[in-house]
């Protein structure tokens, strides 16, 4: 019994949160069918909730999906293998560390996306385009983490390893990287965070490839309900990817 | 090497980097391997950039992004600051919709373009709102978990001497977030810039994305080299002013 009142406070925020969530679904939904919001401009929520059947059966939406995972896929590795190889080289050169670690930041913080026209030249308009866009914009995070994980070594470890003569290979290999890789992990989800968006949006500005072309598609049809559905499952499929890697990340933190 | 590098060896080293990255593009550029103009000479480059900072079109592109973007982190900024206070001020509004808040920040915010297209026309209106969509996530988490780092002390000192909410604001909240403030603002622009750019580049007459659209169109490759180092210029010092005017350090704070 004593438990109740608090498992009523932890159910409170969730209910309110959701019953928000409702609430403006069916307001708007009202306004609509009062006509106080054009429905040629905003759909009705009880449409887009119905088209959601039409988009995967007559869309093909999981096939689409698949394509976008397998280009996040593509870039998830080009972005793991390339960032943690060149944040661990950073770290073991700390000159060049120090001259390049300010770039990589000042990389991250830069519209890279905006190359996608210049890779379209390169690559053409196809899936490569989109891996390497991805590629490109996840790999500054992953670089940087990886180097801040190396860093972040304790000392005595490395000393307890040096006390029992290990080699510089063994170092790394059996003390430097294992204590890195919590790190080095969220360096790589937000890399790959930072992929998902940029191959998503990039499908959708150049009418290519997944989920992002889908969107793109049904506004050129004008079918403004299955668009809206659209746009909520490439959500959903952020946020369960979002999630998914932040549980991982947490339990990977946990075990270190 | 030790831990102790000089800052002329860093500044050395930097030169040797630039100056084999730029003569490693002028090789690519010579060899043939790719075809005409993919990469083009560094002297062709080079003039491209003379030649936008003498375009009048340039000037008057630049004029219309840099409005949207400022438009954009205004309203964006000032809903998400407003979001931010109000989530971070009660607990129960912050465990209801922060979640919300927290896990649609990092969706693609391009995908939303159509509809803010048929929201707000195809003019600045909807770049505009691509970027206030845009900023508007970053600054509403910034804001709240801000708010929650406040001292205690400064509030209940605010509190016994009965200031009223808006002096609360203007004499506790607001100087003692300014750090988080202008982090949410410097990530805020980084996104807004983004949003507007990319809207620009999908439908647009103007602006610095549609100007490398038409560099595109155009397959003028220098040009579109030109002007993205520029974009790119111009982002990356903005960032580096707002952190620098704010006395931030990204890694600190």
């Amino acid at each position: 019994m004593a438990n109740r009142p608090l498992a009523e406070a932890k159910c409170l925020p969730a209910a309110l949160g959701l019953g928000g969530l409702a609430a403006v679904l069916a307001l708007t939904e009202m306004l609509i069918r009062l006509g106080w919001v054009n429905r040629f401009i905003v759909p009705l929520p009880s449409e887009v909730f119905v088209s959601f059947e039409r988009i995967i059966l007559e869309e093909n939406v999981l096939s689409r999906f698949l394509a976008t995972a397998g280009e996040a896929l593509a870039a998830a590795f080009l972005v793991s293998l390339t960032g943690v190889a060149l944040g661990a080289f950073l770290h073991r050169h700390r000159l060049l560390r120090r001259a390049c670690e300010s770039w990589v930041a000042g990389l991250a913080a830069a519209p890279l996306v905006l190359l996608y026209p210049l890779f379209l030249v390169i690559f053409g308009r196809n899936a490569l385009t989109i891996v390497m866009i991805g590629f490109v914009s996840g790999l500054p995070p992953a670089i940087l983490k990886t180097v801040e994980g190396f860093a972040g070594t304790p000392k005595v470890l490395l000393d307890v390893g040096r006390s029992f003569s290990l080699s510089p290979s063994q170092l790394f290999w059996k003390i430097a990287f294992p204590s890195a890789l919590p790190v080095i992990f969220v360096g790589v989800r937000l890399g790959l965070m930072f992929s998902l968006i940029n191959i998503v949006g990039v499908e959708f500005l150049i009418n290519f490839g997944g989920l992002g072309q889908l969107v793109n598609e049904l506004a050129e049809r004008y079918d403004l309900a299955a668009m809206y559905a659209a746009i909520c499952f490439v959500i959903l499929v952020s946020v369960f990817f979002f999630i998914a890697s932040e549980k991982l990340e947490r339990w990977l933190l946990r075990s270190a | 090497m030790t831990s102790g590098c000089p800052a002329l060896g860093v500044g050395l080293l930097r030169l040797a980097i630039l100056g084999t990255i730029l003569l490693l593009w002028e090789a690519l550029a010579r060899s043939g391997l790719l075809f005409r103009d993919v990469v083009p000479s560094l002297a062709k480059i080079a003039l491209a950039l003379g030649h936008l900072g003498t375009d009048p079109d340039f000037y008057r592109n630049l004029r219309g992004t840099a409005a949207e973007v400022g438009v954009s982190l205004a309203i964006g900024g000032s809903i998400g600051v407003a979001a931010g206070l109000l989530l971070g001020g009660s607990r129960l509004l912050g465990k209801a919709f922060e979640p919300y808040i927290h896990y649609l920040g990092p969706t693609p915010k391009i995908i939303f373009f159509p509809v803010m297209i048929m929201w707000f026309g195809i003019g600045p209106g909807s770049k505009i709102a691509m970027g206030a969509l845009s900023c508007f996530f970053p600054v509403a988490l910034i804001t709240a978990a801000g708010m929650r780092q406040i001292d205690e002390v400064l509030i209940r000192v605010g509190r016994s001497f009965r200031a009223r909410p808006w002096q609360m604001a203007t004499k506790i909240y607001f100087p003692a977030m300014r750090y988080p403030l202008l982090n949410g603002l410097r990530l805020g622009f980084g996104v807004a810039v983004i949003g507007v750019l990319l809207a620009e580049t999908k439908m647009s007459n103007q602006g610095l994305g549609f100007m490398v659209m038409q560099s595109y169109s155009q397959f003028d490759m220098p040009g579109m080299y030109a002007l993205l180092l520029v974009v790119f210029a111009l982002a990356i010092l903005v960032n580096a002013t707002i952190s620098r005017l704010g006395g931030l350090d990204s890694t600190q704070h």
